[in-house]
């Protein structure tokens, strides 16, 4: 009883986001931008100097930043303010793994959009409510604490449709965490085939996406792309409630459109 | 707090560990690191009742060396790893199952601190249904996708049915290949991989990792930073706890209770993030002292500090009072004081049962010895509401040391010691809210060739299949909760 009436407090916790935007996901970096556009003399040497080569040298020496690489260490920022800034911003997920480079797209407009159509295509059905299967393919354990976030009275992604569920058979949506472990590519495989068709797959976080640290173990492949037909690419390490609340909602053509990072 | 090195032959090794328990000493670990191709060096960890951790190293063939689990019970599931990572046999291991690598040639492992491994090494999952088949028993598997949000592991009950059932642990799904990762990055990429071996203690692990790369380079952390690190360390403590407060929470169908404490974990997190950039304190500790201050002015920090207490502490008075919740807890998942005090059990699992120990307090690190923390040390009944309560009594203490850490702080002075290291190795540690965290990082020239991380996790999971004296199939979830340990440390 006395639990109840503390619960009747909860309801002014609750962000508004997406229908507007939350004061909160602009106050902390989310994601490293290219401040400088122009060629770098030292190109090369400036990529070198990211731990997990998000930071490419173009043969002309523009630099690019991989944000599906980048594990937000912050040291590119301090070596080369001149270079490179965070940005903060919740809507860093994207459609395309591609898009996740920065600043310049390598993917045209239409290719873009045919695929937010294709996807679009697919999600129909899912637009008011959506069940979230998640599974870890080697994370570090941080990227399940911003997930389960989600479900915590500030997002309280319920009131958008959004929910988790325990059995792959009524699961819409999988969201995969974790650089992804040889020993989680069978296990994988088993929950992707026991889902129902079609299925949205979210790559939760840099690990997932690239491996992040640990592309290049031997025991992880780079990323869940390998193995899963990935539908969305969310960043950051991990990535942040309001950048996979985003990248769900990319899913299921419900993003906001205007409160992305600028490019 | 130093560390002591000594050497002995691996015939010998048992029962030296041996008597340094019977002395009272807690075995706190055991690696190993590749020699040649033909040779490795075993070196156990042994705390020392309020003092610093004494090393001993013997180096033994690559191919088998006498087993030191027969003598030494806590060394079970190290030298399972031992055996996962070099294809070393232990003569005489009671079940040398594979724990967090089952490959099916012991010639092809990773065999840390020596050359590169292969690209490759795809776990083999024959290797262990040989073995379990091979037993006779009957099993049921749960995992290693597990419902709800949480990471992978599987764990196969044994013989159910019976009174006592048994537990397999099987973390290996989610190996990351964490020790070969380490090697030949500098101090700087060292750190980084540290912050990400168990990430919800990171800071713990960063610390832990930093204390041991410290030891070579014989500077002392400005206090300002002593006191920065402190401040990080107790929040993380704070985060983790109220994680386990709300998983007991759901697993008992507190639905008010999950959505209160999951709020109140939010707010830490945001106010890590406002303080460093990060929600999860990465990039603060770096070797040497912190890399800034605290981003917030000390007013607004206290200031909010104030409204989350406001705001969490009678949510923890009521807990504690709600008895359908206390009534699920006590007597469950019980790790009896001996057990306990034999395995040398960590952080609140081990308190809970009576083991007064607590690095911040036994074997104090930067602005701890200052601020003189308070150890929990008047449970003993072992079971889940016991681990409960001393989390309850942590959080209050966690946010003194943090105001105090918060006044004392004068950011004016240098953050940070220049930090070149010796050629040599460095022991390391840090009281993770999951318990003492331990680092050996090895260094020649600037560059780690062997760094391995022992996490709490790893220790204490090894005790949690012994706990189970009720139906494991409804205490599983409070059981695991209470125990409050990432996978992420446990698989690396
Ligand atoms: S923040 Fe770190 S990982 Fe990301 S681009 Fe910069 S150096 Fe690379």
């Amino acid at each position: 009883m006395m639990w109840l009436l503390r619960g009747l407090r909860n309801g002014v916790l609750t962000t508004r986001y997406p229908a507007r935007p939350d004061p909160y996901q602009n106050s902390f970096p989310a994601a490293v931008a290219v401040t400088d556009a122009g060629r770098q003399p030292d190109a090369e040497q400036v990529a070198d100097g990211c731990p997990t080569g998000a930071i490419q040298a173009a043969p002309d020496g523009r630099l690019f930043v991989d944000r599906g690489r980048c594990i937000l260490c912050g040291a590119c920022v301090r070596a080369r303010p001149d270079l490179f800034a965070w940005q903060p911003g919740a809507a860093t997920a994207t459609a395309h793994r591609g898009t996740l480079v920065v600043p310049e797209s390598t993917e045209t407009d239409e290719s873009l959009a045919a695929l937010r159509a294709a996807l679009a295509a697919r999600v129909r059905r899912l637009r008011r409510s959506v069940h979230v299967r998640h599974v870890d393919a080697g994370s570090d354990g941080s990227d399940e604490w911003e997930v389960n976030a989600l479900f915590n009275p500030v997002y309280d992604v319920a009131r958008l449709g959004i929910f988790l569920t325990a059995s792959p058979r009524h699961a819409d949506l999988l969201l995969v965490t974790g650089a992804g472990a040889r020993g989680m590519t069978e296990p994988l495989r088993r929950t992707l085939d026991a889902m129902p068709r079609p299925i949205v797959v979210i790559a939760a976080g840099t690990d997932a996406i690239s491996g992040g640290l640990f592309a290049g173990s031997y025991a992880t492949l780079p990323g869940v792309g390998d193995t899963l037909p990935v539908d969305v690419w969310a960043p950051g390490n991990p990535a942040s409630p309001f950048t996979l609340l985003h990248a769900i909602l990319l899913a299921l053509g419900r993003a906001p459109t205007d409160a992305g990072v600028r490019r | 707090m130093t560390t002591s090195w000594t050497e002995t032959s691996p015939t010998a090794l048992a029962e030296r560990l041996r008597a340094g328990r019977d002395a009272g000493r807690r075995f706190a670990g055991l690696y190993a690191t590749a020699v040649d191709a033909s040779h490795l060096r075993l070196t156990a960890l042994m705390a020392t009742p309020g003092g610093g951790i004494d090393a001993v190293d013997a180096l033994a063939p690559a191919a088998r060396y006498p087993a030191l689990t027969p003598r030494l019970p806590a060394a079970f599931w190290y030298e399972r790893v031992i055996h996962d990572l070099f294809g070393t046999i232990p003569d005489g291991h009671p079940r040398l199952d594979p724990l967090i690598l089952p490959l099916p040639d012991d010639a092809t492992r990773p065999r840390p601190g020596g050359a590169p491994c292969p690209a490759a090494l795809d776990p083999d999952d024959h290797v262990l249904a040989r073995r379990v088949l091979g037993t006779g028993l009957c099993t049921i598997p749960h995992g290693p996708v597990r419902s709800g949000v949480m990471e992978s592991v599987e764990y196969l009950v044994e013989t159910p049915g019976e009174d006592i059932p048994h537990l397999q642990i099987r973390p290996y799904y989610k190996h990351r290949g964490v020790e070969k990762r380490f090697e030949g990055l500098d101090l700087a990429g060292g750190l980084l991989v540290a912050e990400r071996v168990e990430g919800v203690a990171t800071v713990a692990h960063a610390l832990a990792y930093a204390h041991a790369v410290e030891a070579l380079c014989g500077v002392p952390v400005p206090p300002a930073a002593g006191l920065i690190r402190v401040l990080h360390a107790e929040l993380e403590r704070i985060a983790n706890h109220l994680d386990v407060v709300l998983r007991l929470c759901d697993a008992a169908g507190l639905g008010v209770a999950v959505a209160r404490f999951g709020w109140h974990k939010e707010r830490i997190l945001r106010l890590v993030g406002r303080l460093c950039g990060s929600r999860f304190g990465r990039g603060v500790v770096i070797p040497g002292g912190v890399s800034g201050p605290p981003r917030l002015s000390h007013t607004a920090l206290g200031a909010e500090l104030d409204r989350i207490r406001a705001a969490l502490d009678p949510d923890l008075r009521l807990l504690l009072v709600t008895s359908s919740f206390l009534d699920r807890l006590r007597g469950t998942g019980p790790l009896p004081p001996a057990r306990a005090d034999e395995h040398g059990a960590l952080g609140p699992v081990g308190r809970a049962s009576g083991c007064r120990d607590d690095d911040r307090v036994s074997r104090g690190y930067d602005a701890y010895p200052l601020l003189g923390p308070a150890m929990v040390d008047d449970v003993d009944t072992g079971d889940a509401l016991a681990r409960l309560r001393v989390r309850v009594r942590e959080i209050d203490e966690s946010f003194r040391l943090i105001r105090a850490a918060a006044d004392r702080l004068d950011t004016t002075g240098p953050l940070a010691a220049p930090c070149t290291p010796d050629d040599g190795r460095g022991i390391g540690w840090a009281e993770a809210a999951q318990g003492e965290v331990l680092y050996a990082v090895h260094v020649t020239g600037g560059r780690i060739t062997r760094c391995a991380p022992r996490s709490a996790s790893f220790h204490n999971l090894a005790l949690f299949g012994e706990v189970f004296t009720g139906d494991i199939l409804t205490d599983f979830p409070f059981v695991e909760a209470s125990f409050g340990l990432s996978i992420a440390g446990v698989a690396l």
